[in-house]
């Protein structure tokens, strides 16, 4: 696919939103990836997530590492400055990023090798400091772009397409964050768009870390009989937990036919809203013990867990516990950061 | 001969003791005598109970290099003694605690002991165990002040400054200074020869050490973020750069910081917040040591590729791996000029004291920014650690950063079309950047992949060469913007006929260099000095070695490292570039360099202790 150059043209029937941009202006080049690669379809949720939210594309930093995945960034907003980094140290630039600007909204996309490997520690502590950005962990569990290998998110049993087996434990990236005091947790398949973009644009909303673990199969690596990432055993184990939906600031909430008292609400900073719809009677997604155990419990039974699963707003981001100030600082005049020449003179008074 | 004004003292402390503040308050003393002075601190990597070592330098003639021998020693740690003994020069004097008697075996009949009881003495004073420990020092301040003659209200005075908040302190300070000195006044015959006399040059000088004046040399060029890890001799950077943006950083209005610095995870993870910080155009730096560079050199790669402008301070320590963390080296020259896998030249800065180091961190930044690139200021330890006497800082108020070609919504929506990263080249290789969030139009893709010059995915040897080659004119490019070398003939400035040698050095062996070359031409060989300031080097670099006969390259590492760039870069033959590695772990001595110089020559070694007789005979010149 990837030979043939994306056409301009636009379907009339394309309905511009808010800011009077279409569906099209939230796209960018011709992806390279194989056919039917998970990743395309999370490219496509970002795009329609992005659109929905009237977000101005220039608006929007992308960033990501290495990998299938980390190529991605190049498949979507092609209006926004992006940033294809080295393996694993995409969370270290962002970060820089973030402190220059923080008026740019940042959208990081990694992959299990790219997050859980090569750049775990980066993950963790950009999850301590609460930067404020929009993780999209694209798991396929697997090294696609090395050709097969088993990564620290492959599943104890789930085999390679040699039909070896892994034995070693994975790493479940929501645990971690969690264990590290994230506020916003999800997981989702990228077979399942409908549940996918109302938490792309929640996680975009969310002032803070917003970790979005997507189980996106490799079609040539890992979509085999034996493999815990294969399209067919997503379909058979995914448990949506709970629905989510995200309503923006000022908007009006599409009030579907579900049944009654299974609702949650929480508002966003900004006063968008998420609101949980088919929430279990045992499950609170604000209590983190809960959604420790739950999610645990589940991954025992071989389910793979999906929705919004954790959302806390609560913990301060980089910039609070820094307490910068609110405009970027890639903005503020030299001659506020400059002490001059007096303030030279008279510290150098109490040098001798 | 007199050695009025002209000696060194070294103390030697156990680390821990408190010792430091009463080392430093002798330095500053002779310092508001007027006298130039300098201090060095020798230090374990190791927080209590190990031996440490102070050394003051006190010279007429403002030589800041480490002196070659020592006049005094001041032996304050049991363990070290034996060492300590064989440290005095012969003819001079050795200043102990006679609380306990000095073991016979550690009798030298060619100097003199001056005992004072110490602890003894402060035991009887003062009642806190703790007390007794640190005031102990004090007291042996005391005893410095009558036997070199320093200015007791000199003193005085610096307690008071110290103490201004707790009174109650300056007053036991007082007490203990006297112990010592009335000591000493009333057993020994004071001053010794060894003593001090008011100069007045110091009137325009200050104290500092290097990292302090890299601070604020970051702070004064506008670096908004900086990111680090932890690591020796360079967490006095950071830890100076945080206390003044506390100071003189924060908005007026909010009372929020103007500035936002991330110690984090690692040297990998610093680099990449630099990086991120600088793609969004806030000017950026990270502060490190060898190791950590070793850590960094993936994203510097990236950074010189992607063409994104980066500072970092490399503060040198002894290498390799760990080496000598706490001993000084220029051993990452070439790590840092050729950071990263893959064909990369970086641009580095040779700063020699703290003057520069505050001066060329400024230019650092302009320098990334104009050539959208990482630039490293190479330090070291002994310039960032140790105490320099150096002329004042001066701030032009007119100076405005140099942030390069960076285009703006407005000049992008003119261009009439998307914007292409690598294409409009300058003269100096550059191509214009835009940051992000300005325009729709304005965006590209950074990636570290191979990419044609509009910045898109390439596999094409035309387009992947393309590139490349314009980054190599863009190295040539910064050669004419560095800072030029510092050239010393020895037929003065005017540059009439250059000497036969010429000595080659850089960074803070400038010191040392200095004074060996007085006393090379004291002892009748004259030669021409240059120090590189720079990489890429500037044409005048080249000029210099091919203008000489023979050239010594003087560095303080094993391999000649600079001298392996200058083969590398220039035409010049390498018969005519002679290394001269001397990297003992230890600031540079002129009599090493001297020693060093006269055996390539062939002359007969002086040894240490040369300095007195080199000072006597250009005072005849004179």
């Amino acid at each position: 696919m990837s030979y043939i150059p994306k056409p301009v043209a636009r379907h009339p029937g394309m309905l511009p939103n808010k800011i009077g941009l279409t569906l099209r202006d939230y796209e960018g080049s011709m992806s390279t990836l194989c056919a039917g690669c998970g990743h395309d379809s999370i490219s496509a949720a970002i795009i329609q997530a992005y659109y929905e939210l009237d977000m101005p594309p220039h608006r929007v930093a992308k960033l990501s590492g290495i990998g299938c995945s980390s190529k991605t960034p190049t498949y979507f907003l092609g209006g926004a400055h992006g940033f294809n980094s080295a393996h694993g140290r995409m969370a270290a630039i962002a970060t820089g990023a973030n402190a220059a600007n923080r008026t740019i909204n940042y959208i990081g996309v990694s992959g299990d090798g790219d997050s859980l490997s090569i750049g775990l520690g980066h993950l963790c502590h950009a999850i301590r400091r609460n930067l404020d950005i929009m993780y999209v962990l694209e798991n396929n569990g697997v090294y696609g772009l090395t050709k097969g290998q088993f990564s620290a998110a492959t599943d104890v049993g789930s085999k390679s397409k040699k039909g070896e087996a892994n034995v070693m434990s994975p790493i479940d990236p929501l645990i971690v964050g969690l264990s590290l005091g994230i506020g916003f947790v999800a997981r989702s398949f990228s077979g399942d768009k409908k549940q996918l973009v109302p938490i792309l644009k929640a996680a975009i909303k969310y002032k803070g870390f917003a970790l979005i673990d997507i189980i996106s199969p490799c079609v040539t690596f890992n979509d085999h009989e034996g493999s815990t990432k294969s399209y067919r055993h997503m379909r058979k184990n995914q448990l949506p937990v709970l629905q989510s939906e995200f309503v923006a600031a000022g908007d009006q909430e599409i009030t579907a036919d579900y049944e009654p008292g299974t609702t949650k609400r929480v508002t966003l900073h900004d006063g968008g809203e998420v609101v949980f719809r088919k929430v279990p009677e045992d499950y609170d997604p604000s209590n983190r013990q809960k959604v420790v155990d739950y999610i645990e419990s589940h991954t025992r039974n071989g389910e793979i867990l999906t929705g919004l699963l954790y959302f806390d707003e609560s913990k301060p981001d980089m910039h609070a516990v820094q307490g910068t100030v609110d405009e970027p600082l890639n903005e503020v005049p030299f001659e506020k950061l400059c002490p001059g020449s007096a303030v030279l003179k008279k510290m150098q008074s109490g040098l001798r | 001969m007199s050695q009025t004004n002209d000696f060194a003292i070294r103390f030697a402390n156990v680390n821990g003791t408190g010792s430091a503040s009463a080392n430093n308050l002798i330095l500053r003393s002779i310092f508001r005598m007027g006298i130039p002075v300098s201090g060095k601190n020798y230090f374990p990597s190791n927080i209590q109970g190990l031996p440490t070592w102070y050394e003051i330098r006190v010279s007429k003639d403002g030589y800041m290099g480490r002196a070659d021998t020592f006049d005094v020693v001041i032996a304050m740690n049991a363990e070290t003694y034996a060492k300590d003994v064989r440290s005095v020069r012969s003819g001079g004097w050795l200043l102990h605690d006679s609380t306990w008697p000095l073991s016979p075996a550690l009798k030298r009949d060619d100097i003199q002991y001056l005992g004072v009881p110490l602890a003894q003495m402060c035991n009887a004073k003062f009642d806190k165990p703790r007390d007794r420990v640190l005031m102990k020092n004090i007291a042996y301040a005391g005893v410095l002040a009558a036997l070199h003659d320093i200015d007791l209200t000199e003193v005085d005075r610096l307690l008071e400054e110290q103490y201004a908040k707790k009174p109650a302190l300056a007053d036991s300070n007082k007490i203990a200074l006297r112990l010592g000195y009335d000591y000493a006044k009333k057993n020994f015959q004071c001053p010794l020869p060894v003593r001090l006399e008011r100069m007045n040059k110091t009137g325009d000088q200050i104290i500092i050490d290097g990292n302090s004046a890299t601070a604020l040399g970051c702070l004064y060029a506008g670096a908004t973020v900086a990111a680090w890890y932890p690591i020796t001799p360079a967490t006095s950077v950071m830890d100076s750069f945080t206390a003044y943006c506390k100071k003189f950083r924060k908005d007026p209005d909010t009372g929020k910081n103007l500035f936002c610095i991330v110690q984090a995870e690692d040297e990998l993870a610093a680099m990449g917040m630099v990086l991120g910080a600088s793609w969004n155009g806030a000017r950026s730096f990270t502060s490190t040591a060898g190791p950590g560079v070793s850590l960094m050199q993936e994203l510097l790669g990236f950074a010189y590729y992607a063409e994104i402008p980066a500072v970092l301070i490399d503060v040198q320590r002894t290498g390799p791996s760990t080496g000598m963390p706490t001993r000084t080296q220029q051993s990452d020259i070439l790590i840092c000029a050729l950071a990263s896998h893959g064909d990369t030249k970086h641009i580095v800065l040779f700063p020699s004291n703290p003057l520069e180091c505050f001066e060329l961190s400024v230019a650092a930044f302009d320098l990334a920014e104009r050539f959208q690139t990482p630039v490293f200021v190479l330090s070291d330890l002994d310039i960032g650690m140790n105490d320099w006497m150096s002329p004042e800082f001066k701030w032009d108020d007119n100076y405005r950063p140099d942030r390069g070609r960076v285009m703006g919504g407005d000049e992008v929506r003119k261009l009439g079309k998307k914007f292409q990263r690598y294409s409009d080249e300058d003269s100096e290789g550059v191509t214009s950047r835009t940051l992000p969030g300005v325009d729709p139009k304005a965006a590209f893709f950074t990636r570290g992949s191979g990419h044609n010059k509009f910045g898109v995915y390439t596999e094409i040897p035309e387009e992947y060469q393309e590139v490349m080659e314009r980054l190599t004119r863009k190295h040539k490019g910064a050669a004419g913007r560095v800072p030029k070398p510092v050239i010393r003939y020895a037929s003065g400035n005017g540059k009439s006929k250059p000497a036969r040698v010429g000595l080659v050095s850089l960074g803070g062996g400038d010191a040392a260099m200095n004074e060996a070359v007085d006393r090379l031409a004291a002892m009748g060989l004259a030669c021409d000095y240059m120090r590189v300031r720079a990489y890429p080097f500037s044409p005048e670099v080249e000029a210099y070695l091919a203008e000489h006969e023979v050239n010594y390259v003087v560095e303080q590492n094993r391999d000649g490292q600079l001298r392996s760039l200058m083969l590398l870069d220039t035409e010049i033959p390498k018969s005519k570039l002679k290394t001269v590695p001397i990297y003992s772990g230890f600031p540079l001595a002129a009599f090493e360099v001297v020693d060093a110089i006269c055996k390539l020559e062939g002359r007969d070694v002086p040894g240490p202790g040369a300095r007195a007789n080199a000072n006597e005979s250009k005072r005849l010149q004179a």
